[in-house]
């Protein structure tokens, strides 16, 4: 093993010295992402417009049921797996698998091979997509959480995937360079461990459904890790990446990241059953999962060092660059989410905030503080590359960043201590149901207006990327700057 | 780490152990889990739990259609845990096999309205169930569930006056002379099963607690 210095400047040609047949290279790899990772990415953030405005009409229906009420397809318990399936398989998904093809080929260090495969890909996978949400609308959810497209969808999904993964494994096979950087590791972990789960589900919950609540173990043990083994390692590579890529500095200590890996591995996995404290299991599979639960403790300080340590000295660069923003802002919701879910795991905690909207609250930050951020961060860094075009407007990012940040906080805040005092009142048993009810109002509507703030980010973001690929078709020419730093830094920009 | 088979090796075998964890050993140790046999007072074999009736499992595919599960749990916590029994929504924790006959089981994760385990027990009367689901403000003023009207067909009313099922509708909720609402199959197939949930049944593993202590510990249900 050689040492880890030498490791991770193998890894960073960004910062060696001028050596420009490695930024041709680079420039050839970015050149042929172009077609696949733009149709995941651009495909994934019109699902996340339409995921945004079912969630909207989710979260006003909380607050005001006799919204839209009239339509049977839009009643509240179709348009929240609705949402909930267009963000997490439309938009999340797809932009995480953009992002990690783009990811592997830079890694590899090989152009992208097969670009029609993954294209194909991408397509069914929108296909199957589009099949189970409107299969959804229609009343045919499965009422499986995280699971909710119907049966007759998800094999379409299945045979997508399927064909990300066999490039995966090509593209790996071919890899011009040995040494593995960890976001390989995590990317090649979540490639492989997503089909397992995903089988597992379809077979144990849709196909031959197993007996009583076995089916319940096997549904926390897929959804809790469609977040663990899935988005969570996607996110934590293109962090690994990103930030030294960015400050031009290598990750502060390789042994962190080994032990903050493989730590991951061994405890995320089992953590699912959490969700089922007090609920009809056998008291072992509930205490199994929350002693992983805690363990979670070690992956996640372990990262948080590393990523704090290699950002140190370096935070004013935050305000140059719309990628580190993003990136770290994200890495910050990866702490504050996983410390909070170790605690909501103790059984006296989950005594109050299970079945409550602190839940939701605790699923949002993770899912959109920690990975979508990143998600936006990594596509202010791919998107210029893939197109040699800068993104036009500066305004635009200003008004994504803060929509989403704001909106992040006046989210999950509220809710989290609204949630909170639900269930407080909920196991007093003095205090009437519809006070409870009444009590979570307040919350709900504070839910809706944070709503807003992140509807208007999206629409500022996708403004942004439409108006820099109609640069890309139009007669409009200019050469790549670092938009990182506006500053001319061809290394970076890798032509 | 330049060694790809021992990170591909490392990454299998760690998701296999939660496979067979989490996933082999709960259908090994429930996944054949049958309903209890007991013998009555009278004599007679008693089994529960029981398949549902046609209407009843015609109604939870609604219940599921609908997406009730994201509101309503259907699992009742041990006494002294949360303040399930207390509020009077179950005489006694559910467990596992409570649930062998529910495809999907629908457990819930959310309460933003009440745990329905008992609603059958809690709530008989077909009247009040359909005003509920035709507009939850008729029973429950500030309720924030969303009202079902398209499970509801309003139409005239015939010669003699109104039909023996449509609802009585009063002040804010009325239709207009002449017209009435009555429940459409949906509807009441939904109530059928709503009227199903009940888990007040003895089981060797989780006993109703004796008479007394149920008449200690139980506010009047709403």
């Amino acid at each position: 093993m050689s040492s880890p210095s030498k490791t991770f400047s193998a890894l960073m040609p960004g910062d060696l010295p001028e050596d420009s047949s490695k930024r041709a290279l680079l420039a050839e790899i970015d050149a042929s992402c172009r077609v696949p990772v733009l149709f995941f990415v651009v495909s994934g953030l019109l699902w996340l417009l339409a995921g945004t405005a079912l969630a909207l009409v989710t979260s006003i229906k909380l607050h005001s049921p006799g919204f839209l009420a009239s339509w049977e397809f839009l009643t509240f318990g179709r348009v929240r797996p609705a949402h909930l399936n267009t963000v997490i398989y439309g938009f999340a998904s797809q932009t995480g698998i953009g992002v990690t093809l783009w990811l592997m080929c830079r890694l590899c260090r090989v152009p992208f091979v097969a670009p029609g495969l993954a294209t194909v890909a991408a397509l069914f996978w929108n296909i199957g997509l589009t099949v189970g949400v409107v299969g959804i609308l229609m009343g045919d959810s499965t009422s499986i959480e995280w699971l909710e497209m119907p049966r007759y969808a998800t094999p379409i999904l299945f045979v997508s995937y399927a064909l990300v993964a066999v490039w995966a494994v090509i593209t790996f096979r071919l890899r011009q360079e040995r040494q593995l950087y960890v976001s390989q590791w995590y990317l090649l972990a979540a490639l492989l461990w997503f089909p397992w789960l995903y089988a597992t589900a379809q077979i144990m919950l849709l196909i031959d459904p197993a007996r009583g609540v076995v089916q319940a173990a096997v549904n926390w043990w897929f959804a809790h890790n469609v977040l663990g083994l899935w988005f969570t390692p996607i996110g934590l590579a293109a962090i690994y990446y990103f930030i030294p890529k960015v400050i031009g500095r290598p990750i502060h200590s390789y042994y962190l990241s080994v032990l903050g890996f493989w730590s991951l591995a061994l405890f995320y996995n089992w953590n699912g059953l959490h969700h089922l404290t007090g609920g009809p299991m056998p008291a072992w599979m509930i205490t199994v999962s929350i002693v992983a639960s805690v363990m979670m403790l070690i992956p996640v300080t372990t990262v948080a060092i590393n990523h704090h340590l290699t950002m140190w000295g370096h935070f004013e660069k935050l305000r140059h660059s719309p990628t580190l923003r993003f990136v770290v802002l994200g890495a910050v919701c990866y702490t504050a989410t996983s410390l909070q879910g170790v605690a909501n795991s103790f059984r006296g905690i989950s005594e109050v905030v299970h079945f409550t909207h602190h839940t939701i609250a605790h699923a949002h930050l993770g899912l959109y503080g920690f990975f979508t951020m990143v998600m936006f961060g990594s596509l202010y860094y791919i998107v210029p590359r893939i197109t040699q075009r800068e993104w036009p407007s500066l305004g635009l990012i200003s008004i994504h960043f803060w929509g989403c940040f704001l909106g992040l906080v006046l989210y999950v805040a509220p809710l989290s201590l609204g949630g909170i005092l639900q269930g407080l009142a909920m196991n007093d048993a003095s205090v009437p149901f519809m006070k409870v009810v009444e009590g979570t109002l307040p919350w709900l509507q504070i839910r809706t207006l944070a709503g807003l703030l992140l509807a208007l980010g999206h629409v500022a973001f996708v403004a942004n990327l439409v108006w820099l690929l109609a640069r890309v078709f139009g007669p409009y020419r200019k050469p790549v700057v670092a938009i990182l730093t506006g500053i001319e830094t061809p290394a970076i920009a890798g032509k | 780490m330049r060694y790809g088979p021992l990170l591909f090796l490392g990454i299998l075998f760690t998701l296999a152990s939660s496979w067979v964890g989490l996933v082999l050993m709960p259908n090994r140790q429930l996944g054949s889990l049958v309903a209890n046999s007991s013998t009555n007072a009278t004599g007679a074999i008693v089994l529960y739990p029981q398949a549902r009736s046609g209407e009843a499992q015609q109604g939870a595919e609604h219940y599921r259609s609908l997406g009730c599960i994201y509101c309503h749990s259907q699992q009742i916590r041990p006494d002294g845990f949360g303040s399930d029994i207390a509020r009077g929504w179950g005489k006694r924790r559910t467990v596992a096999r409570d649930y062998v006959y529910d495809k999907p089981v629908m457990l819930g994760t959310s309460r933003t309205g009440p745990d329905l385990t008992n609603i059958g027990e809690r709530q008989s009367d077909y009247a009040w169930h359909y005003a509920h689901l035709y507009d939850p403000q008729i029973t429950s003023k500030g309720s924030l569930m969303p009202p079902y009207p398209f499970l509801f067909q309003k139409r005239k009313m015939g010669q003699g006056g109104p039909s023996p099922d449509a609802l009585k509708l009063a002040g804010e909720f009325s239709v207009g002379e002449g017209w009435e609402v009555v429940p459409k199959p949906a509807a009441r197939q939904l109530v059928e099963y709503l009227r199903s949930l009940k888990t007040s049944f003895d089981l060797p593993e989780a006993p109703l607690p004796k008479a007394a202590e149920v008449t200690d510990a139980q506010p009047p249900a709403k």
